[in-house]
């Protein structure tokens, strides 16, 4: 008896240890649950090495600089499963600003705005869909061709940054929800964390999202298994286009003007961080809550950037490549041992 | 007949001659060559020498994505080859000897060869993905550029440098030679030798070719490698054009030109069969849409548009939908042939 | 007896692809409640049949490609596999086509998986995969990675999926190629139990013994064209076997006989390979082989008892974590599959299209591959060379279409295996390690490969020969290794060995288990 109760614990320890690692090493979970342990060791180091680092409102800002940039890697990660590419979303996120900007400068109502926003990004993501499924043109070059067209519209409207001072997207841009003390979160966190939770749902409980991962293990078997693979793989670009254009959005009101050079890149960050968060660019592996980790991964990145104060331009540059690389090397040696 | 028009180069090559025939309209003498002072000049002579760089870019590129990467840093590593380079002429006591640029160069090319080992040994040995591993470097790079010319505009005057990037031989511009050169060595080095045949297996089927006994490591950092190499030399014709090396903007976005280049060549990004001559064609294309834009006179706000008008062009033409679609209309027209269902990747180059 | 009316009927059906007329004004019908053979050579357009039937090639689409095709009378033109889904009828495609990244049970249950408050319900899709997978008596975890499963295993996912769409017509084609004898047994009972249900049950497959156990009615092609349609019960085997190849040929003879002498080594000479105590943690349990200089050993044992582990491990695919491997005396630790090849051992792998073929590239290169890559890059094989192997290797091995420059992916499936062979008797090795190569392979071509294997080793190689087809590795084999649950249970010489006494130390009175 006393040698049971004293084995039992630690055959549980040993069972939970065993979990653990075989989970750690599922190319499923893996990744995933790695790049949350290293973002936590990212805190744990910011926390030591800075005053104030790891706190409510710290957190949050996380949440509320990078709102736009979790929407977008949702509309990545959607593309990605696939085994696809969306180069054109920081394009797309500009034009968007441009075309709010310009609109609710000429009198147009932010109420038209907006839903006439997401209508247009998800008509461009259709006819990139389109495009890539109907002529087989390669993902990569035809949101190549969809980014160049985005930019040089943006061009077109206006070169200069246009403000915006419509009291709609003006008091959106202010209202701050609360939780008391110096922590509050903007409503572009809200809209953006419910796009998670829908995406979360669409990928997990619904036929669609299945068949999102089904295209990415492998577009002929699918295919061959009966699945609508054409209607999904358009849609995933719809998808993109949608939030991409919600992603502009969420930008305007956090910078309350549109502008055409605006996001230059956005769609490499929004590429990197559905990749630390676990996809492969493969597709068919990978989950929309490990792309708000990459995220949440990059803004730590850029936020000791700022705590660190005195780099100068080269440097942080430098610096972000490092800690990139730091944290993807981690991740391959942890997720190592797969055959 | 059908031969040509199922060959993937077929619509990149109607492109070219489309935009060429454009600018011909727009500016009659655009085909005419003439010789001043021993040197080669007219439009098309521009079009090869303003070509040069991406089309140096362009061949590396082809070679990566053959192996199923992708090589974003290029840009990076322009910047930093320059930097380099002009750090070096502008720090030693003769800007303008040749041994001074020699030493500058060479410096500048072995260390584009370090960043392809590093690229190559995060593909290769570390299994990274290509896009995310050379992604680190694009953005570390520019910082690093930036760091060797102290966020300056490093502006050189040394005449020997500067034949690099608008000296002549023989009367035709040194950059078109030296493009020239990298392209016929890495043609001949890869279809004379079984280099082109391993890389193209790797790129489709990496486990079945590891079991073959292909040394897949070593094929992925020679290619990263040469990439890098040729990202520098294109840099350093970037930098010797503008004798500046400007750490912010050489070879901006030149990554996406160059991997343009290789996919209008009928090269897939999805690795496997390449194809160099077409990368000479849609290297071509690409800076040719750029002269016409200025004989046109295309307002530079839309430019973006046009290019992405072209490029899409290109593709939809090129589709395997739109070629079964004129087969199937070439064929009810009379010569009735045997259906072609999927058109297979032609084999060029 | 028939006098019902035939619920598919296609009537001169034509395919052609790019220089191949792969069917040429088929005719073929299938009955309620009768299982149907679809026989002929590898390329002869049985998968090609299965595809226009199921929309994946589409029939009315240009000149080249025509015909009709009937369910139950009425005349239907699927766009895609989708459509023939949703009209019934229900297909295993012959090379796996399931997903390796999601679980088992969503592979079964994909596209019709149970819903609840508009949401996927995951409970109820688990227990329906559950329930498929024991009609085929198969207990693996459906919630496990398909991918982490053996092919035969993916085989049976794949079957159990097919089964469970309330069809009226059930195409699987070779779906016999990877199971061992108790999974087919178990697969015919099903099959059985669908036809008693009324369904039209289209059967291909290279093993004329099944064919004849199970099916009712025969269809029989030769190069895209129809040869005839038979009663299973009226057609004697040699008749058969000439009316798919078209010639006669003694090949049913060769198929039965014995062509190796038993042998073994003899004791004092030194083996070409020698294993002690190599094991892999989480692979195989330590083994001790040998194979001796220009003796074929067969390797048996169930679908995951550790044949593939165990041939990985000696040809330096995986690692060993213990014991040791000597290769003509002296010890060798290989690290890659390159170091094995530069000590002559090549591993043919039982998954062609993963691990086998290089699909974009022609026949040549593919053949070319290990001896180009063995030599290195530098030291390219002519052009004239490499076309004198390609034709010979084309000729040897009745490759078709017998074209070097012929794209690999656009073969049919027996061909591929035989260009993969090609590849591996181009770099004449002392130990060649086939995995299951005669896998979806004609009759025809099974004998012609046979009779290579004994060749090869009356010339001095050492074949070490993997396969689930207990009879064909008697024939061959002069000793053969015997492989139970991961460990090597038995190495005995073959002499008076028969398919029943084999099967009695697979066994060994355990109970037949499935891979875990
Ligand atoms: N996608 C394709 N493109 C070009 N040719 C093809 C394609 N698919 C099949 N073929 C050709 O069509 C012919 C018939 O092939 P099919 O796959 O139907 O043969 P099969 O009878 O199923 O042979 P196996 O027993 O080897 O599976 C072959 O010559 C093959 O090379
Ligand atoms: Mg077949």
């Amino acid at each position: 008896m006393s040698i049971d109760t004293s084995s039992a614990p630690v055959d549980a320890g040993r069972r939970l240890l065993g979990r653990v690692s075989s989970a750690f090493t599922s190319p499923k979970y893996g990744p995933v649950l790695v790049t949350l342990v290293l973002l936590i060791a990212i805190f744990a180091i910011g926390g030591s090495r800075y005053r104030g680092f790891v706190s409510g409102p710290v957190i949050l800002n996380l949440f509320v600089d990078n709102a736009y940039l979790i929407v977008l890697a949702v509309g990545m990660t959607f593309v990605i499963l696939t085994g696809g590419i969306d180069l054109s979303v920081g394009a797309v996120l500009a034009l968007s600003t441009m075309i709010a900007a310009s609109l609710l400068q000429s009198g147009w109502s932010a109420s038209v705005v907006i839903p006439l926003i997401l209508v247009l990004t998800s008509v461009l993501g259709l006819l990139v869909g389109l495009m890539i499924h109907i002529f087989k043109i390669q993902p990569f070059i035809a949101t190549l061709a969809a980014m160049f067209l985005a930019r040089g519209l943006c061009y077109v409207i206006s070169k200069d940054s246009i403000s915006i001072t419509d009291p709609v997207f003006v008091s959106l841009a202010q209202t701050r929800i609360s939780f008391g003390g110096r922590m509050s979160i903007t409503a572009s966190v809200v809209i953006a964390l419910l796009v998670v939770l829908v995406a979360f749902l669409v990928l997990h409980y619904s036929r669609l999202g299945r068949t999102v991962y089904a295209i990415g293990g492998g577009e002929q078997s699918g295919m061959l298994m009966g699945l609508p693979v054409a209607r999904t793989k358009v849609l995933v670009y719809v998808i993109s286009g949608f939030c991409s254009g919600l992603a502009g959005v969420l930008f305007t009101f956090y910078t309350l003007s549109g502008y055409s050079l605006t996001a230059v890149g956005t769609e490499l960050d929004a590429i990197a961080a559905v990749v630390i968060g676990g996809t492969l660019l493969t597709g068919g592996y990978g989950f929309v809550l490990g792309s708000v980790l990459g995220v949440l991964v990059l803004g730590t990145i850029q936020t000791i950037i700022t705590f660190e104060g005195t780099l100068s331009s080269w440097w942080t540059r430098i610096f972000i490549g490092g800690l990139l690389l730091v944290f993807i090397v981690l991740q391959k040696v942890l997720t190592a041992r797969r055959r | 007949m059908n031969r040509m028009f199922s060959s993937r180069l077929f619509w990149p090559v109607v492109m070219l001659l489309v935009l060429f025939t454009i600018n011909l309209v727009a500016f009659p003498g655009f085909f005419s060559l003439e010789v001043k002072n021993g040197h080669l000049f007219g439009s098309l002579v521009d079009i090869a020498r303003n070509g040069a760089p991406t089309l140096i870019i362009a061949v590396g590129m082809t070679l990566v994505i053959a192996t199923r990467g992708i090589d974003l840093s290029v840009g990076a590593v322009c910047a930093i080859a320059g930097a380099v380079a002009c750090s070096i002429i502008l720090g030693s006591p003769e800007p303008g000897s040749i041994g001074t640029v020699a030493v500058a160069v060479i410096a500048a090319l072995l260390i584009a060869l370090v960043l392809g080992l590093w690229n190559g040994f995060l593909v290769a040995v570390l299994g990274i993905q290509p896009i995310i591993a050379t992604l680190i470097l694009m953005t570390a790079g520019r910082g690093a550029a930036m760091l060797i010319t102290e966020g300056q505009i490093l502006t050189v005057n040394s005449p020997p440098f500067k034949v690099i990037g608008s000296g002549f031989v023989l009367g035709i511009p040194v950059s078109v030679v030296i493009a020239a050169v990298i392209f016929a060595a890495a043609a001949l080095l890869t279809r004379r030798t079984a280099l082109g045949l391993l890389i193209e297996s790797v790129g489709i089927n990496p486990e079945a070719s590891r079991q073959a006994g292909v040394r897949s490591r070593g094929l992925l950092i020679t290619v990263y490698t040469f990439s890098a190499f040729a990202a520098a030399i294109a840099g350093l014709i970037l930098t010797s054009n503008q004798t500046a090396a400007d750490a912010n903007n050489t070879g901006l976005f030149i990554e996406l030109d160059a991997i343009l280049a290789v996919v209008i060549g009928g090269t897939s990004l999805a690795g496997g069969r390449y194809s160099l001559l077409g990368t000479l064609v849609g290297a071509l294309v690409i800076q040719t849409l750029v002269t016409t834009v200025y004989t046109v006179g295309i307002p530079p706000i839309a430019t973006m548009v046009f290019k992405a008008a072209v490029v899409t062009a290109v593709c939809l033409l090129q589709s395997p939908t739109t070629n079964a679609t004129f087969g199937r209309w070439r064929r009810s027209l009379g010569r009735g042939r045997p259906g072609t269902r999927t058109a297979e990747r032609a084999s060029v180059s | 007896m028939n006098a019902q009316a035939p619920v598919v009927e296609m009537t001169n059906i034509s395919i052609s692809f790019p220089g191949v007329k792969a069917l040429d004004g088929v005719n073929f019908r299938m009955f309620p409640g009768e299982v149907h053979s679809l026989l002929g050579e590898n390329g002869a357009g049985k998968s090609t049949l299965i595809k226009a039937l199921t929309g994946v090639y589409a029939i009315d689409s240009g000149p080249a490609d025509s015909g009709e095709i009937l369910l139950a009378g009425n005349r239907v033109s699927f766009a895609g596999p989708a459509q023939a889904q949703n009209a019934g009828i229900s297909t295993v495609y012959q090379e796996v086509n399931l997903l390796g990244n999601l679980s088992v049970a969503e592979n079964i249950m994909l596209g019709r998986e149970p819903r609840r408050f508009g949401g996927i319900d995951w409970r109820a899709t688990r227990r329906r995969a559950v329930e498929l997978l024991r009609g085929l008596h198969l207990d693996i975890d459906p919630g496990s990675l398909l991918g982490s499963h053996s092919l035969a295993v993916q085989q049976l996912v794949a079957i159990a999926r097919a089964i469970d769409v309330n069809a009226k017509v059930l195409i699987l084609d070779e779906p016999t190629s990877s199971l061992d004898a108790d999974e087919v047994a178990e697969l015919f009972r099903v099959i059985r139990e669908l036809k008693a249900e009324g369904v039209a049950i289209l059967f291909v497959s290279h093993f004329l013994d099944q064919v004849y156990e199970i099916s009712d009615r025969l269809t029989v092609l030769r190069n895209g064209k129809l040869v005839g349609e038979y009663r299973t019960a009226e057609i004697l085997r040699l008749d058969l076997v000439q009316k798919m190849i078209g010639k006669e040929l003694a090949i049913l003879d060769a198929l039965e006989r014995r062509i190796v002498e038993p042998g073994g080594g003899e004791d004092d000479e030194v083996p070409l390979l020698a294993a002690t105590a190599l094991g892999r943690k989480g692979s195989i349990a330590p083994v001790d082989l040998r194979v001796y200089t220009g003796e074929v050993v067969g390797l048996a044992g169930l679908l995951g008892s550790g044949r593939t582990e165990l041939a990985r491990i000696l040809s330096g695919i995986d690692r060993p974590d213990s014991g040791e491997l000597v290769i003509d005396g002296t010890p060798h630790r290989f690290r890659t599959p390159r170091s094995a090849l530069a000590r002559g051992v090549a591993y043919s792998s039982e998954n062609r299209r993963a691990e086998g073929i290089v699909e974009d590239l022609t026949v040549r290169d593919n053949i070319v591959l290990a001896l180009q890559a063995d030599r290195g890059w530098f030291h390219p094989i002519s052009r004239k060379r490499r076309d004198e192997l390609a034709v010979s290797y084309i000729q040897a091995l009745n490759i078709r279409p017998a074209n070097p420059d012929a794209i690999v992916r656009n073969l049919s499936g027996g061909n591929q295996q035989k260009v993969l062979l090609a590849r591996w008797l181009a770099v004449a090795p002392r130990l060649l390690i086939l995995d299951e190569p005669t896998r979806g392979i004609d009759v025809g071509a099974k004998a012609e490969i046979q009779k290579l294997v004994v060749n090869l080793a009356e010339n001095g190689m050492s074949v070490l020969f993997i396969s689930a087809e207990l009879e064909e590795v008697l024939r061959l084999s002069s000793r053969i290794a015997i492989m139970r649950d991961r460990r090597l249970v038995a190495d005995i010489v073959n002499d008076d060995l028969t398919v029943d006494s084999l099967l009695a130390i697979i066994a060994d009175g355990e109970l037949t288990a499935v891979e875990r």
